[in-house]
């Protein structure tokens, strides 16, 4: 069984239909990019996943269950599915360490004896053990992007979802961010991220999705997709963005 | 008539807690409320939103005089018994400062972005605790200069409270003027008292805003 199901999935703003019967399959420890032209859909399926949007029809399951289900269990689902978007959304009145310890405490999942522990466990993960006691707008955008995902894997996902987080950051601070991604994918995690760096999805990632006006329109390992993509709408999207 | 004397200033002094207590009073029931109305106007209950926004509007918009007026005259002719100034007047008050508390702090609460409560809802939170422990903070930081700056005009707001009998500050000075035909001396004092009390507030408010511009 698939740790992510994602089964001919609709979703509407209003009467435009976003995504027109999404499917998708993620295996536990695949690393599945996401591709595809601006408006294609690819952030709102991501937050379909994650149950921050509803869907009109067809079914999402994580661990074998439906995500669309009870507040109480969506937020033990999320719980376990961390996501990153491109905006850092680091809650600036708190400090790095209680950034990352706050969702542990409030849900019970550390006590207050090992919360710093953990925050110093992550931040190592992230490279940025020195940074603990900082606040987040004394960080650099890459910093800050960083403390995101240490703060994610402080609730020991079992699914990690990334929304463009290198987007929003100066060139030179793609680099960092992109390599405590790498690490998380050597260690096994989960994780399926839309992202514009072709060069991650082709060296990182073992299957990349392209999407195309609300539809998964071709997919397959990179080597394949990249170098003799099947539909013009892929060729041209990788033609582009050479 | 009388010469002034230090009497008059010790009874203008004691006067200072019947204002305090105005003041206390005010927002020891005022404030909850405020803060209840200020969830209600960005609630997704459309209903509620709009409860809340209409008392709001209506405290807002009558003048305090008009709130003390209704519930120390008006009161007693729908429900046919006299009500104790005191009550009357810590009603209105309370109104006076849920409505206007409540209407700086949905500010706050709406300057705070909706991703923040995104962030919260991601890391499996439920509402409340986003609300107490992100949303809220945020929210207070940014409203806390208009909050202190609202309590100046509570505190001198009080003063109106003379015109239903309750004796703070400025009834007393009136009483102390009529007895002593010194009005511009007492006045002047009152004024100062009243200075004396919102003074260090206001300066206070100005380095929160300093110390709060800008980040966090
Ligand atoms: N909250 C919303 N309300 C209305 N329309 C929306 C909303 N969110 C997205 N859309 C629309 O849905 C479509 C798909 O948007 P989505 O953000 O999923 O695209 P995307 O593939 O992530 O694009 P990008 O590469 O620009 O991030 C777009 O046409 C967008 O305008
Ligand atoms: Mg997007």
């Amino acid at each position: 069984m698939a740790l992510v199901e994602v089964r001919d999935v609709h979703k509407k703003f209003g009467r435009v239909e976003v995504l027109k019967g999404v499917s998708l399959d993620v295996a536990e420890g695949e690393i599945v990019t996401i591709i595809g032209r601006s408006g294609s859909g690819k952030s709102t399926l991501l937050r379909c996943i994650n149950a921050l949007e509803t869907i009109e029809g067809g079914e999402i399951r994580v661990e074998g269950r439906s995500v669309h289900t009870r507040m109480k269990d969506l937020r033990l689902f999320r719980q376990r599915v961390g996501i990153v978007f491109q905006a850092f959304n680091l809650f600036p009145h708190l400090k790095v360490e209680r950034n990352i310890t706050l969702a542990p405490l409030l849900t019970g999942r550390t006590t207050k004896a090992a919360a710093r522990a953990l925050a110093e466990e992550v931040l190592a993960r992230v490279g940025l053990s020195d940074k603990i006691d900082a606040w987040p707008d004394q960080l650099s955008g890459g910093q800050q992007q960083r403390v995101a995902i240490a703060r994610c894997l402080a609730m020991r996902p079992h699914l990690m979802l990334f929304d463009e987080v290198t987007s929003a950051l100066d060139p030179e601070l793609v680099g960092e961010v992109l390599k405590v991604m790498e690490e998380m994918a050597r260690q096994g995690m989960t994780m399926i991220l839309v992202t514009h760096e072709m060069g991650f999805a082709r060296n990182v990632a073992n299957r990349i999705v392209f999407m195309h006006q609300g539809r998964v329109w071709e997919e397959g390992p990179p080597s394949k997709l990249f170098t003799a993509p099947e539909t013009p709408e892929l060729a041209s999207f990788i033609a582009n963005t050479k | 008539m009388r010469s002034l004397s230090f009497v008059d200033f010790v009874s203008l002094i004691s006067a200072i807690q019947w204002t305090v207590m105005l003041v206390v009073l005010a927002l020891a029931f005022g404030a909850p409320l405020g803060l209840g109305l200020a969830t209600a106007r960005i609630s997704r209950f459309a209903p509620l939103r709009w409860l809340a926004a209409s008392i709001i509007q209506v405290v807002q918009g009558v003048p305090l005089l008009g709130l003390l007026f209704f519930f120390y005259f008006g009161m007693p002719m729908f429900l046919g018994v006299q009500v104790p100034a005191i009550l009357a007047v810590t009603v209105a008050y309370t109104l006076y400062t849920a409505g206007f508390l409540g209407d700086i702090w949905r500010g706050g609460l709406e300057a705070v972005k909706e991703a923040q409560w995104e962030a919260g809802a991601c890391l499996g939170l439920s509402v409340l605790q986003q609300f107490v422990h992100i949303i809220g903070p945020q929210a207070l930081r940014l409203s806390l200069p208009p909050t202190v700056g609202f309590l100046v005009q509570l505190i001198k707001g009080t003063s109106l409270a003379s015109i239903v009998g309750f004796v703070e500050l400025a009834r007393a000075g009136q009483v102390a003027s009529a007895a002593t035909f010194q009005p511009l001396m007492i006045y002047g004092v009152v004024a100062s008292l009243y200075f004396a009390l919102c003074f260090p507030l206001t300066l206070w408010s100005r380095s929160l805003e300093a110390r709060l511009d800008g980040s966090r």
